[in-house]
């Protein structure tokens, strides 16, 4: 057998293929790299392009690996995510809270689209999490912001093909030579 | 015959249904929300949270920070050679204020003693690099790499070579918050360098311009003029550059002018700033006689009578 076609190709896994299950401290590691894009510096047109990474990370796990990563790891994030950005205490904890009940919604049947069609149905779950957020901080008196702040779940939702087929690539199994 | 079990095998039991999990996450979120917001008693938590966290956030990035070094050492000799070129210019530009500052000084120092007046601010101020800005669209914040270790406190004034830039709002053991002057929750006094009429700059968030509020269309105040802060809050030393003003509008049908300024620091720009010691304490308020405050409430009440 050679080598490559023990590595699995770096592409969209298939509906069909059934994933090993997620590393523990793989997902850990994604979670921190996740912070780590989301607290890097930034000003001007990449700041208000920047999207979530922690809650893109964060959905991908909810829905990839339930068993793992759920709604109290989402509130503890959200939580560390809050002492991070220097937000209210509980600002972002609230909003992936929802965002893990989203997933937990769409995890059985969001699979089965092909990527662009997932990417959609995220755009529509980080759309109701920036409308949460914003709803929290319109109550505790902030005045209302520019349209750009629609602009970050767009650009989360166009990133999701893309984190998808990162984060899956480690669990595809690989290719045997049978198929 | 013996019934069906309602409830599903135990190795079935995942815990809680998500449903019942997120309203109680959820409750536990709102929950935090209004104590935090009400009552700021968290933040000790935020504090003992940030000790954990920030040398881990420091650790990670630490590889970025690396590569941008890198970048920098690389950086070609005709971007330097152009720096060098402008900071030159800048010098000469600089030196007539710099000889004439060294007899002001002593000027200054002299009549001082002679009003046996207290310096305004205290001795010491740190450099700090800006590590990240916050993510937050709804607030404008930096975070900084020096803290209570450093002798950081909050309330300090930020300030870079061009201008007034923030405020620091809040201090952990090796990074603190700077709120910068374009935020919603900030306002700094300020005077008319020209004129020398008075007002207060607040800030209108992100990507607005910061304004100056509640001033009477009447004040002398103009397109292009400078505005340094006027020291009276005890905040921010009297004498510091922080806007422009861009534009002002004088609608008769309006109680108030609209005046809009840029700041001349560079907010969003700079990654080398300068913490300044707070100034030394401000006399206490005189206490009110009694009797006036009793007055007072009197004729309060006694005019809602009347009306």
């Amino acid at each position: 057998m050679r080598l490559a076609s023990r590595v699995p190709s770096f592409a969209p896994a298939r509906p069909e293929e059934i994933l090993k299950p997620a590393r523990p401290w793989f997902v850990v590691l994604t979670l921190a790299l996740a912070f780590l894009a989301n607290t890097l510096p930034a000003s001007g047109i990449v700041l208000a392009l920047k999207p979530d990474f922690v809650a893109l990370t964060l959905l991908y796990w909810c829905i990839q690996a339930p068993r793992y990563v759920g709604v109290g790891v989402a509130w503890g994030v959200g939580l560390v995510m809050d002492v991070v950005d220097a937000t209210l205490f509980g600002q972002h904890a609230l909003a992936y809270v929802v965002l893990a009940y989203g997933a937990e919604f769409f995890r059985r049947r969001v699979l089965r689209f092909p990527l662009w069609q997932q990417a959609v149905q995220v755009a529509l779950l980080l759309a109701a999490c920036a409308a949460l957020v914003l709803a929290v901080r319109m109550i505790g008196g902030a005045p209302l912001p520019r349209w750009t702040y629609a602009v970050p779940p767009i650009v989360g939702a166009l990133l999701w093909p893309a984190l998808t087929v990162l984060l899956q690539w480690p669990q595809r199994p690989a290719r045997s030579s049978a198929l | 015959m013996r019934p069906i079990p309602a409830e599903p095998p135990p190795f079935f039991h995942r815990g809680p249904s998500p449903l019942a999990r997120v309203a109680f996450f959820g409750f536990l979120s709102i929950v935090l929300l209004f104590v935090d917001a009400r009552f700021r008693y968290l933040e000790d938590v935020r504090q003992a949270a940030g000790v954990v966290l920030f040398p881990l956030q420091r650790l990670v990035h630490m590889p970025a920070e690396a590569i941008a070094s890198l970048a920098a050492y690389f950086a070609s000799k005709r971007d330097l050679a152009r720096e060098n070129e402008r900071l030159k210019a800048e010098l000469i530009e600089l030196s007539p204020v710099a000889q004439g500052y060294a007899q002001a000084r002593d000027e200054n120092a002299r009549l001082k003693t002679l009003l046996e007046l207290k310096s305004r601010y205290a001795e010491g101020s740190a450099v700090v690099q800006v590590l990240y800005s916050g993510r937050d669209p709804f607030a404008q914040k930096l975070f900084v790499s020096r803290g209570s270790e450093s002798g950081l406190v909050p309330g300090s004034a930020v300030i870079d070579e061009r201008g007034v830039v923030g405020q620091v709002t809040r201090v952990h053991p090796t990074m603190s918050e700077v709120t910068l002057v374009t935020d919603t929750d900030h306002a700094i006094p300020v005077k008319v360098e020209r004129s020398g009429a008075r007002s207060v700059l607040y800030g209108s968030g992100t990507g607005r311009a910061p304004e100056l509020r509640f001033t009477s269309p009447t004040a002398d105040i103009r397109v292009g003029d400078r505005l340094v802060t006027s020291g009276l809050d005890g905040t921010y030393p009297p004498g510091l550059a922080v806007a422009q003003v861009t534009s002002v509008e004088r609608d008769t049908g309006q109680v108030f002018a609209r005046i809009e300024c840029a700041p001349l620091g560079g907010v969003d720009r700079s990654e080398a700033l300068l913490v300044l010691a707070p100034p030394a304490a401000l006399p206490p308020r005189p206490e009110e006689p009694a009797d006036a405050e009793a007055a007072r409430k009197g004729g309060r009440a006694k005019a809602r009578r009347g009306g």
